[in-house]
């Protein structure tokens, strides 16, 4: 019963203004939906099922197709000029990105060798990340990769890579071998063995957790900046359009912080699956 | 009055606490290594944003944990 005074207290303040659906309406931005939205116009998207589980066609899953048709667009442009030194805004800032992830990243973690294998997925998997990251900044887009099914998705895709080429690289008993560090006692088996396999477990688990907190946030704080907004208009309509001044320079900054944080994650994301999968195709020492 | 809600603000708090301390600590000991040696300063500030990063990263794991029970109470 105080909860229900509490509520109508802040209801009478608010100016009969219900927090609840500006709450309900700000958590519309960052869930999955299974209708798209622009400019007025609202497609309904179809409802799916194989087998008792839900494939139906939701927003994200727009999204991470709209970013799968940019990469295929932009990449088999930029690939069909083969100079030494291309000229040009587009093709220079693309070979940036490129070269720096090839040299700074893959090369380094993996030598060249297995780097040239291997750089391929890498380049794809960071550009697909920050695509679907950047996605969700312009108006009417969704962060794909603020779905944890999504950024699940991604990290057990290194996760069998790591798996698979370990075993394929250093053979099948021999990786399982060199799980647990080699010259330990016996006696330490029965721990190290779990220890390790739930170390196998925690990586990607981690890289999950990263990524979609990290975009999730983001869009947690100017949701939370905007409805702000809303709830000074209880307090009258004057008061609301003075405090939007501020708010709305204090998120446009966040805005820009979110750019900046979509393109860390990505590198991150890329950066440490190298790094384990390098880990996993090479761990003699 | 739910006072897990108390429980869950405590622990954000708490989590930001440990970033910021942590990340506060990586970026101090990172300019005075790049005072030390300008020339290091290109590798020494993309290992500080990495591990700024992963830092945060584990601060996120506490935040989701501290969202998941607040929106779950209501």
């Amino acid at each position: 019963m105080l909860e229900e005074t509490g509520i109508e207290a802040a209801q009478e303040a608010h100016g009969g203004e219900d927090p609840g659906s500006i709450v309900t309406e700000a958590l519309h931005h960052l869930q999955d939906s299974n209708s798209l939205e622009f400019f007025g116009y609202h497609i309904d998207l179809p409802h799916l099922n194989l087998m008792g589980y839900d494939i139906s066609i939701t927003k994200h899953v727009v999204m991470m197709w709209v970013s799968a048709l940019l990469l295929i667009a932009i990449f088999s442009l930029l690939a069909r000029k083969r100079v030494l030194a291309p000229k040009g805004t587009f093709v220079n800032f693309f070979e940036t990105f490129v070269v720096f992830l090839r040299d700074e990243m893959v090369y380094k973690i993996m030598g060249e060798e297995t780097g040239r294998r291997w750089l391929p997925f890498f380049l794809t998997q960071f550009f697909f990340i920050l695509f679907c990251n950047l996605l969700g900044l312009i108006p009417f887009g969704a962060t794909s990769t603020g779905n944890l099914a999504v950024t699940a998705s991604l990290a057990l895709i290194t996760l069998v890579l790591i798996q698979v080429g370990g075993m394929i690289e250093q053979g099948f008993f021999t990786y399982w071998k060199h799980l647990v560090p080699s010259g330990i006692p016996l006696w330490l088996y029965p721990i190290m063995v779990p220890i390790e396999l739930m170390g196998q477990l925690t990586k990607p688990f981690a890289l999950t957790i990263r990524l979609f907190a990290n975009m999730t946030a983001g869009h947690i704080v100017m949701l939370s900046l905007f409805s702000l907004i809303f709830i000074f208009k209880g307090y009258g309509t004057s008061v609301a359009y003075i405090v939007s001044g501020p708010i709305v320079f204090f998120a446009l900054f966040i805005n820009l912080l979110e750019i900046l944080v979509a393109l860390i994650q990505a590198y991150i994301f890329t950066f440490l699956s190298t790094i384990f999968i390098g880990a996993a195709l090479h761990a003699e020492h | 009055m739910d006072l897990t809600f108390f429980g869950a603000g405590i622990g954000a708090a708490f989590a930001v606490i440990g970033a910021g301390y942590g990340i506060s600590r990586l970026s101090s000991s990172a300019l005075e290594g790049i005072a030390r040696q300008p020339e290091a300063a290109g590798d020494l500030r993309a290992t500080m944003i990495i591990a700024a990063a992963l830092i945060e990263g584990v601060t996120f794991f506490a935040l989701v944990i501290c969202l998941l029970i607040a929106l779950k109470l209501q």
